[in-house]
C-alpha cells in the first residue's frame, strides 16, 4: 500500500464506523477527534478493523500515533507496505 | 460429547443483549445470544393478533435527536452498531402532553416549549425551572447517585405540583422505585425525554429490530432462539457454562445477563440467590396495557388528540405503587403511534393506554375470571382517560390488553416488573466472576437505553479481558 492507499483505508475505516461522517475533506494534520465525532472506544474500533482487515496489531500504547491521518501514515505505513487495500465491508 | 465453548454467552435477545453480542462478535469473540422466546426483542417486541399487527414495550422512542447531532446516546449507537440514522427511518413527535394537577402541558422535542408551559402553569417557578434544565443540559452521566428525585426536585421547585408533573413521565418510562425516581435516572429520563425527544420507527419496532438481527448475525455471532436457560454453571466463584431447559450445556468464559439482578442470580442456585439477593430487590410494579384499534385517525376526536404520548395523573396526588387492587387507573400513559410526523397512511390507528397493576392478583385469578377481568379493568382504564381526552371506545375495531401474566411469561421479568429492580447496579457488576448484567437492571432505560448498556458493558467487561 502507497502512503496514499494507505490514507483511502483509515477513511473507508472512519466511513464504516461513522456512516454520517464526511471524510473526503479530512485534513491530514488536523486532530481526528477535531474534524469529526470520534471518542477513544472509536479508536478500539479503528484498531480493530486494522486487524480485521489488514492483519496489523496495534498495541494500546501506541493508538495515540493514530490522532491524525498523517499520524496513521506515518505509523501504520510500514506495517501496511506489503499489503493490499481493499474496502473495509460492513460489519 | 465435547460441549460448545463460546467466549461470551449473552442471556436475552432484547436491545441490550443483542447490542452487547454484536460488539463482542466485531471484536472477534465467539458469542451466542440466548434467547427464550421464538422471537427476539425482549421487552419491545411485536406479535401479531386478530390480523393486526402490535408493538409491545416501545411507546415511543426516547433519546430522538436529528441526524449529525454529535455526542448524544442516539448518535453513539448508531456509530457503534454501524447503522446509520437514516436507516432508522425515525418519525420524530409533532408534540405530547403531561396532564397532571389539573393542568395540561405540552411538550415538543424542542424544550423550550416545556418550558413556556411550565412557565404558563407555574409562573413563579419558572425560572427556578429553567436553572434546573439548564444544569440537567449538562450533568455528567454514568456517575451513579440513587439518592430521591422527589426530594431534590422539591428542594430546588418547591412546588408538589410542579415535581409531581415531572415525576408522571419519569416515572412511567422507567422507575422502578415506588413514588420515585433514583436521581441519576431521573437525569437520564429528563434528557431522554424532554432534551433529546420522542419519534417513532416508521413502520414501527419491526424493521428497527430487524437492523439488530441483522448487525448481529452479520458480525457472526450465534442468535439462539427458543433456548431456555435453565441455570448458570458457577464453579469457584466465576461463571462456566449455561445450561439450557432441552439439558444442552454450553462452556464459556463469561455471562452477560439482561435476565434482570434478581432473576440472574436465581440461575445461579440458590445458595447464591440466598446468599446475596435481600428482601426488596425483586421489582414491585407491573402494568396493565389496553391497546385499541380505531376506526379513524386519533386527531380527529378531538382537539388534544394530536398528541404522540400523554402522561397523566388524575388524583390528587401522582401515585406511583403497585396498587392494593388488580388495577390503580388513577395515573398512566397514553400512546398514539400514529400520531408523529409523516406516519405512513397505511399504518393502522391505534390507541393505547397503560396504568399500574398488582402482578400478585393478576396471577391469583382463575382462567374466566382472568379473562371477565381483563375486558372491566381494559374498559376502567379507558374511561378514566375520558376526564381529559377523547372517548375512543365508540371508534374501537379490535381490542387486546395485556396484563402481569402476560408480561411474566413473554419477558420472564419477575413479577411482571418491566423496570426491574428498584436498586440498579451501574457498573453491571454481579457477586460472581465473569457473569455480567447488562439492560434494565443494569439501569438505562428505553430502547437507546438498553443498546448503551449492552455496548457499555461488553465493552467494560467482556473485550477488556482479551
Amino acid at each position: 500500500m502507497t502512503p496514499e492507499e494507505v490514507v483511502v483505508a483509515i477513511k473507508d475505516i472512519i466511513q464504516t464506523i461513522a456512516p454520517d461522517e464526511e471524510v473526503d475533506g479530512l485534513d491530514m494534520n488536523e486532530r481526528l477527534r477535531d474534524q469529526i465525532e470520534l471518542d477513544s472506544m472509536d479508536f478500539l474500533d479503528i484498531v480493530m478493523e486494522l486487524r480485521k482487515l489488514y492483519g496489523v496489531q496495534v498495541p494500546e500504547e501506541d493508538y495515540k500515533e493514530l490522532g491524525t491521518l498523517q499520524g496513521c501514515v506515518d505509523y501504520l505505513g510500514p506495517k501496511l507496505a506489503d499489503k493490499e487495500l481493499h474496502c473495509a465491508s460492513r460489519a | 460429547m465435547i460441549p460448545e465453548r463460546y467466549d461470551t454467552i449473552v442471556i436475552g435477545a432484547g436491545l441490550s443483549g443483542m447490542a452487547a453480542g454484536i460488539r463482542l462478535a466485531m471484536f472477534g469473540q465467539r458469542v451466542a445470544v440466548l434467547e427464550q422466546h421464538y422471537l427476539w426483542g425482549g421487552l419491545n417486541s411485536f406479535y401479531k393478533r386478530g390480523g393486526h399487527l402490535f408493538d409491545t414495550g416501545m411507546h415511543a422512542l426516547t433519546n430522538y435527536v436529528p441526524k449529525g447531532t454529535r455526542g448524544t446516546p442516539l448518535a453513539r449507537v448508531c456509530k457503534q452498531l454501524r447503522i446509520s440514522h437514516d436507516e432508522l427511518n425515525l418519525l420524530p413527535q409533532k408534540t405530547s402532553q403531561v396532564v397532571c394537577a389539573g393542568h395540561r402541558v405540552r411538550f415538543s422535542n424542542q424544550v423550550e416549549l416545556l418550558i413556556e408551559e411550565i412557565g404558563r402553569c407555574f409562573p413563579a417557578r419558572v425560572d427556578a425551572f429553567v436553572a434546573l434544565v439548564d444544569e440537567l443540559r449538562d450533568a455528567p452521566l454514568g456517575e451513579p447517585d440513587p439518592s430521591s428525585a422527589r426530594e431534590r426536585l422539591t428542594a430546588r421547585l418547591g412546588d408538589a405540583d410542579l415535581v409531581d408533573l415531572l415525576l408522571v413521565p419519569t416515572c412511567y418510562y422507567g422507575s422502578a422505585r415506588e413514588n420515585d425516581v433514583d436521581w441519576d435516572q431521573f437525569v437520564i429520563l429528563f434528557r431522554s425525554i424532554f432534551l433529546e425527544g420522542l419519534a417513532m420507527p416508521a413502520e414501527g419496532i419491526r424493521p428497527f429490530l430487524a437492523l439488530f438481527k441483522d448487525r448481529l448475525v452479520a458480525a457472526g455471532a450465534e442468535l439462539r432462539l427458543k433456548s431456555d436457560v435453565a441455570r448458570i454453571e458457577v464453579e469457584g466463584g466465576a461463571a462456566r457454562a449455561v445450561v439450557l431447559a432441552d439439558g444442552t450445556r454450553l462452556a464459556t468464559d463469561r455471562v452477560i445477563s439482561s435476565a434482570g439482578w434478581v432473576e440472574t442470580m436465581h440461575l445461579c442456585g440458590e445458595a447464591l440467590e440466598s446468599e446475596h439477593v435481600r428482601p426488596g430487590d425483586a421489582g414491585r410494579l407491573s402494568f396493565v396495557e389496553t391497546i385499541c384499534v380505531l376506526d379513524r385517525w386519533p386527531h380527529e376526536l378531538g382537539p388534544d388528540m394530536d398528541a404522540a404520548v400523554i402522561f397523566y395523573s388524575t388524583g390528587e396526588r401522582f401515585r406511583y405503587e403497585r396498587p392494593d387492587r388488580l388495577v390503580d387507573v388513577s395515573s398512566g400513559v397514553i400512546s398514539m403511534p400514529t400520531n408523529f410526523a409523516g406516519t405512513p397512511a397505511e399504518r393502522e390507528p391505534l390507541f393505547r393506554v397503560t396504568v399500574l397493576a398488582d402482578h400478585e392478583r393478576w396471577v391469583a385469578l382463575e382462567e374466566d375470571e382472568y379473562v371477565a377481568r381483563k375486558q372491566l379493568l381494559s374498559d376502567a382504564a379507558l374511561e378514566a382517560t375520558t376526564a381529559f381526552c377523547a372517548d375512543v371506545r365508540p371508534h374501537e375495531t379490535f381490542r387486546d390488553v395485556f396484563t402481569p401474566r402476560t408480561l411474566t411469561k413473554y419477558t420472564r421479568k419477575l413479577g411482571g416488573a418491566i423496570y426491574g429492580s428498584p436498586r440498579k447496579r451501574p457498573d453491571g457488576s454481579t457477586p460472581v466472576a465473569g457473569l455480567y448484567l447488562c439492560g434494565t437492571d443494569q439501569g438505562f432505560l428505553g430502547v437507546i437505553g438498553a443498546a448503551v448498556s449492552g455496548i457499555s458493558i461488553a465493552t467494560q467487561h467482556a473485550m477488556a479481558a482479551r
